[in-house]
């Protein structure tokens, strides 16, 4: 019995959701990302780390065709969704999008109620079939995103009202709605206090459960507490990836050692 | 002395004063800077501004007042009536100027031929100098005079004393900087209290000429009117109504031209159209907001009007009369409106953060439904001010109405009929040969205050909505 779970979790963590090859992005004239090759595998959380600016950021961004809205960014090389291109021209990056949500550095609620906020990606894409349907939808990711005690009484007051912490459980709550993927977080914590930090990282691992999630952050703690696998980029190379446990303890690149031991950054 | 030399000989003083007060300052700290408390300038000007505040304000308030209170001294020579007085108090100016030109002798010239002679020096009157006039003409020099002497006196006096007063006090450790920077701020109200002065007096003078009229003309009959017909040999009806209709209509028609239109290319220009596109479709747009409203009216009478007689008209279906009709008019302004609709709009949906857009798109909106349901609604405050702000302009605009939409006032439905509005119609009032006392001249000015308080209801309904819409966003 034992053994079988053993078995089905092996399994599991052998599974590709997405794999980048070679991926360059360019801004203009300025390279911004150096031919990144990653495995991300379905169903657990791997996290970027990096100085700023070495490209965390662009990359999160082109697993999700971000970067389409930004004029002078420029993506070569291939990225697979299950195996699909998601640079096809055949694939719709609105739908794509759907499929890989995203959380943003910076708490960006709508000007619209809480409810609303967490009701916009399902009615979009015409998952609920009626007001109790959404209600459901609604509460169900309110309470995942561990934001439901406090904004059950408040559901029609603006989620712009809330504070900076509770906004950024609403953007996470707005992103889970939709039922994602794969859920990609650029810095969710940077803007959070200790205690919603905690939330936030507890989220996540309940997350891994259903999504593989891709977490960008700046504290290397977070990284060894949260995420399985971890990548180490520098001035726009991918410089380490492997199992965090490996890379915090045993890293084998030097400029890795040289940055979890505090001494680039 | 003329004022415009004793401006300069207080320039002067104040020049001086300046260069004095910063010497004064330096040498009582001993050439070393370190030791004053302000910078050298700030000395310096110290002394300039207190000789050119209260000397130039007292130039100002005694050039204003003079003619005024003289006028009011020489009233009693001319022995006339409230009613002539002031009609023969502007021929009294005019010959006591005469009388300087010509350089007479005010004491011994007499009124026979002194209009030919003052016609020569260019002073055009329509009648032959009378006595009494001319008494008081030469009276107005006498007084003129001495005043003209007691304010050079004054102003020099003030402007000395101050000047002497402040270098005097002007030592190291004086706070030169701190009393500059009093007497910018003194100045910075003193532009203030002007502008809302002037706007305080001109809603005065409007409110006494439309209580005025409505002395002599009833304000129901005004207010509640259906017929306007302004004759001016008495027995006008005045009512307001065909001309507030006609007013709203030509509006409303106007804004459903301008506010879909301007709108939508704002939409376009602030989220779909190219860097390059919007660099040339901007400043197009805002070209439209340059012309002349004469111009749109041009457009309307030469253009507009005769193109929609060739669908509407006699030769087409037949419900259209002349060139000139409301729906002429409403196009054309709608027209001129779109600028205003799309630029302020294409601001507004541009201060919508990018942030809250990529949210939208991350979770798989189109560009569409991030617009219609994320960026439009953050952005309707804005977008609201920006149509009431139209909506004022199209009730007070007045050329387009004067050449497009004909000067009939009347209360139908039918959008091909001529109309007139509030504006064309205090225009026509005011430009006949009419006694400025009647009430078909003074109702211009009702017809100004109701428009006046309409276009404050729709600035203060704007704000209303702004601040509602502001406290639910944010
Ligand atoms: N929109 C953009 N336009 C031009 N350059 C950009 C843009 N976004 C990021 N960059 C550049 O790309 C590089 C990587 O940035 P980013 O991915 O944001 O780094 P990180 O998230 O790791 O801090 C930086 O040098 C940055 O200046
Ligand atoms: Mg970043």
């Amino acid at each position: 019995m034992n053994d079988l779970r053993l078995f089905e979790r092996a399994q599991a963590v052998d599974e590709t959701k997405i794999s980048a090859k070679g991926v360059n992005v360019h801004y203009g004239a300025a390279h911004a990302l150096k031919d990144v090759s990653v495995e991300i595998g379905d169903r657990r959380v791997t996290a970027f780390i990096g100085p700023s600016g070495c490209g965390k950021s662009t990359f999160l961004r082109c697993l999700n065709r971000m970067n389409d809205t930004i004029p002078s960014a420029r993506v070569t090389g291939r990225i697979e969704l299950d195996g699909q291109d998601i640079y096809d021209p055949r694939v719709d990056p609105v739908q794509l999008r759907a499929k890989v949500g995203m959380v943003f550095q910076k708490p960006n609620p709508f000007p619209k109620s809480i409810y609303e906020n967490v009701a916009y990606g399902p009615r979009i894409h015409g998952l609920a079939r009626s007001r109790a349907d959404m209600d459901a939808i609604v509460e169900k990711a309110l309470r995942r995103a561990a934001l439901w005690n406090e904004a059950k009484d408040r559901l029609n007051a603006p989620g712009t009202g809330l504070s900076g912490g509770q906004q950024q459980r609403l953007c996470i709550a707005r992103a889970v709605a939709t039922e994602p993927e794969v859920l990609l977080m650029d810095e969710p914590c940077s803007a959070l206090d200790p205690i919603a930090t905690a939330q936030v990282e507890e989220l996540i691992d309940e997350l891994r459960q259903n999504y593989s999630v891709v977490i960008v952050t700046h504290s290397m703690q977070q990284a060894a507490r949260v995420s399985q696998r971890t990548a180490f980029f520098h001035l726009g190379h991918l410089v380490e990836y492997g199992e965090t446990g490996q890379i915090f303890t045993n890293p084998r690149d030097p400029r890795t050692e040289s940055y979890i031991s505090g001494r680039i950054g | 002395m003329p004022a415009g030399w004793l401006l300069l000989l207080v320039l002067l003083i104040a020049a001086l004063g300046y260069g004095l007060g910063r010497r004064r300052a330096l040498v009582s700290a001993g050439g070393n800077i370190r030791v004053l408390h302000s910078l050298p300038a700030a000395y310096g000007w110290n002394v300039a501004m207190a000789v050119l505040i209260p000397s130039l304000l007292v130039l100002a308030l005694w050039s204003f007042a003079a003619p005024r209170v003289i006028g009011a001294m020489v009233v009693p020579l001319l022995g006339a009536g409230e009613g002539e007085v002031s009609l023969l108090m502007g021929d009294v100016r005019r010959v006591a100027e005469g009388l300087v030109r010509l350089g007479v002798d005010v004491s011994t010239v007499a009124p026979e031929g002194l209009r030919e002679r003052l016609g020569e020096v260019g002073i055009a009157l329509g009648q032959d100098v009378s006595p009494a006039t001319l008494a008081a003409a030469a009276r107005y020099d006498v007084l003129a005079a001495r005043s003209d002497w007691l304010m050079t006196v004054l102003v020099l006096a003030i402007a000395l004393g101050a000047a002497a007063w402040t270098i005097r006090r002007t030592t190291s450790a004086l706070r030169a900087r701190n009393e500059v920077e009093r007497g910018v701020l003194g100045l910075l109200v003193a532009a203030a209290l002007v502008a809302i002065a002037t706007t305080v007096g001109i809603v005065l003078a409007l409110i006494s000429n439309t209580i005025k009229f409505f002395g002599l003309y009833p304000a129901t009959d005004f207010f509640f009117g259906t017929t306007w017909s302004p004759s001016f040999g008495g027995g006008s009806e005045l009512g307001i109504l065909p001309l507030v209709w006609g007013t709203l209509y030509i509006s409303a028609i106007s804004l459903l031209v301008a506010v879909p239109l301007g709108l939508l290319s704002a939409i376009y220009l602030s989220e779909y159209a190219s860097p390059r596109v919007r660099a040339w479709a901007k400043p197009m747009l805002e070209v439209l907001a340059g012309i002349p409203s004469i111009v749109y009216g041009l457009f309307a009478l030469l253009t507009v009007g005769p193109a929609l007689l060739v669908v509407f008209g006699d030769g087409g279906l037949g419900i259209m009369q002349g060139g000139t009709a409301v729906i002429t008019a409403g196009l054309v302004m709608g027209i001129m409106l779109i600028p205003f609709v799309s630029s302020l709009s294409d601001d507004i949906i541009n201060a919508v953060p990018q942030a809250i857009r990529d949210g939208s798109l991350g979770l798989g909106a189109t560009p569409s439904e991030t617009i219609r349901q994320v960026v439009i609604p953050a952005a309707l405050p804005g977008i609201m001010g920006a149509i009431l702000l139209a909506a004022s302009r199209a009730i007070g605009e007045t050329m387009i109405v004067v050449l497009g939409a004909g000067a009939a006032a009347r209360l139908s439905l039918n959008p091909f009929d001529a109309m007139t509005t509030i504006t064309a119609k205090i225009v026509s009032q005011l430009t006949g040969d009419s006694d400025f006392n009647s009430p078909e001249a003074l109702v211009a000015f009702a017809l100004g205050m109701t428009l006046f308080v309409v276009t404050l209801a729709l600035n203060v309904l704007a704000l209303w909505i702004v601040r509602r819409y502001r406290e639910q966003y944010e």
